[in-house]
């Protein structure tokens, strides 16, 4: 089992869902983040006051997968993701120990897999 | 010279002020309906109006609406507002009948923003709205109110169906096709951002919209009186049917629906107002709302990104506005002439010339000065800064910025 983190352009989020989507990659959690990532800054003026943003809006998706969705994850983040510009973010596949879900008890892969149904009971 | 009436002027120039009011509710009212990367852009395509059109008003378009000339535009005797002055105009200073007109040109420029957020460039925006108001409103105006062929035809607009709500739908159209939909437009989920913003919006244009229909009496008299009372009662009506409406379809009253059915209401009611008896008034507005509520519907399954729905609300609730107008007219109640249910069935005849004459000009109008400035500048924005939001691409700043990551710079001191 891996953890996927990554890392993408808030305008590109919708992308990155739909090529997970067609990846069949399920279950996911997102966060608004702010962060940098060497691309050139915004310049804002709000009366006397001009700044430079260092810190940009991105988009944080964490993914639990198992050892064979890796692949596919990190596949569909990459054409979703990527615009050719500095900024486009990072994916980062990180070990993991243990799963559980919390609704049956399940561990291990059991846990990272959707059960047949399971998307339409919400 | 007929003298100047205090209790008349002192109306007007509430009715003015009033008016002037609507432009930022519209700013809100629209601002609340787009993504937050785009609210002040949005926001700012009705403040900037403020300045750019009520200037050119001043150089240029209060002489063509207003100032004697063909039937079809005014001459230049009112430029730069010469011969503008503290004398009579009717009953009240010249000076504030001016500032009154000024008023309805700063806003009709500002509907059209509607159907063009979230993508166009606002260099070539603030041209736009600036050449529109001179171009094609004013000679409208004139038409209708300033002594133009409308209006010796005898088509009753009280307070700008046709001039107002018609004509901007006609350019909202037109701005909407030539500028093509938004990149994410029918591909990703795109939600209001802001739905308080947008009910307190329609809330400060019902209030403004009294001083709208109301001040159009150009006195504190009786036409005034009937103007404000269908003002308020005829989007109620609205709004009643509106919600019905979108209970039997999903069976949840909805706020943004509620919001839309409160303007579309008071733009029906607009160019009937101070014609048609109280009872017609709430007819008026009970039925101006399915035709509008179901063109919202239809137009979202099509390929037209008109984005806030500057056609279905001002374009089909403006023509419901006018053609029933021509029905219920009432000489009974305005002194001037019957419609159709009173036995002057010619009345909607002229009606219908208005709206199609008017369609007819705004469209043709606004797409050859598209085509002037598309020439010389590019209208959209590019994608990547559709993306990244028109607040910071136009603008450099942000509705709800957190300052996170934000460092002070002394660009001048450098």
């Amino acid at each position: 089992m891996k953890l996927v983190v990554a890392i993408v352009r808030p305008e590109k989020l919708n992308d990155v869902l739909e090529a997970l989507y067609r990846a069949e990659v399920r279950g996911l959690t997102i966060s608004r983040v702010r962060g940098h990532g060497g691309e050139t800054e915004a310049v804002e003026t709000y009366r006397g006051t001009t700044v430079k943003v260092e810190l940009h809006d991105k988009v944080r998706l964490e993914i639990g997968v198992s050892d064979n969705f890796v692949e596919p994850t990190v596949r569909a983040i990459l054409s979703g993701g990527a615009t050719g510009e500095v900024g486009d973010g990072k994916i980062f596949v990180l070990p993991v120990d243990q799963v559980y879900r919390i609704r049956t008890g399940e561990k291990g892969s059991a846990a990272v897999t959707p059960i047949a149904g399971e998307e339409s009971s919400v | 010279m007929p003298p100047i009436n205090p209790a008349d002027t002192a109306w007007m120039l509430v009715a003015t002020a009033m008016v002037l009011l609507m432009t930022p509710a519209l700013a809100f009212f629209y601002g609340g309906l787009v993504r937050a990367k785009n609210t002040l852009n949005t926001m700012m395509m009705s403040y900037v109006a403020l300045g750019f059109v009520g200037i050119a008003w001043t150089l240029l378009g209060y002489s063509l609406a207003f100032a004697n000339g063909s039937g079809l535009v005014g001459g230049l005797d009112y430029t730069l507002f010469n011969h503008v002055g503290i004398d009579a105009h009717g009953s009240i200073p010249h000076v504030v009948f001016a500032s009154y007109q000024a008023t309805f040109a700063v806003i009709t420029a500002a509907l059209i923003s509607g159907a063009i957020v979230e993508r166009m460039r606002f260099g070539p925006y603030l041209a736009f709205i600036t050449l529109w108001s001179v171009v094609v409103y004013a000679p409208i105006a004139h038409w209708v109110w300033g002594g133009g062929w409308l209006g010796k035809l005898g088509a009753l607009d009280f307070a700008g169906g046709t001039v107002v709500h018609i004509n901007a739908a006609a350019a909202a159209l037109v701005v909407a096709i030539v500028l093509g939909a938004r990149k994410d437009y029918a591909r990703q989920a795109i939600i209001p951002q802001n739905v308080p913003f947008t009910l307190l919006g329609a809330g400060i244009l019902w209030f403004g919209w009294f001083g709208f229909n109301g001040g159009s009496a150009l006195g504190a008299n009786a036409s005034a009186g009937l103007a404000f009372t269908n003002t308020m009662f005829a989007p109620m009506a609205t709004l009643v049917v509106w919600s019905l409406l979108d209970i039997l379809r999903t069976k949840k009253t909805t706020a943004v629906g509620a919001a839309t059915a409160i303007v579309v209401g008071l733009v029906a009611i607009t160019p009937a107002a101070g014609f048609v008896s109280p009872v017609s008034g709430i007819v008026i507005g009970a039925i101006a709302a399915a035709p509008s509520y179901f063109a919202l519907l239809w137009r979202a399954r099509t390929r037209l990104d008109d984005s806030l729905d500057v056609v279905s609300a001002h374009g089909v609730g403006g023509i419901v506005g006018a053609l029933l107008t021509g029905v219920f007219a009432q000489r009974a109640w305005n002194g001037t002439a019957d419609g159709a249910l009173f036995g002057n069935l010619s009345q909607l005849g002229i009606q219908v010339v208005a709206v199609l004459v008017t369609i007819a000009y705004s469209a043709v109008g606004t797409f050859v000065i598209l085509k002037v400035i598309g020439a010389v500048s590019t209208l959209r924005a590019t994608g990547k800064e559709e993306g990244i939001g028109m607040d910071v691409t136009q603008h450099g700043e942000e509705a709800y910025s957190r300052g996170e990551g934000a460092i002070l710079v002394h660009a001048d001191r450098s």
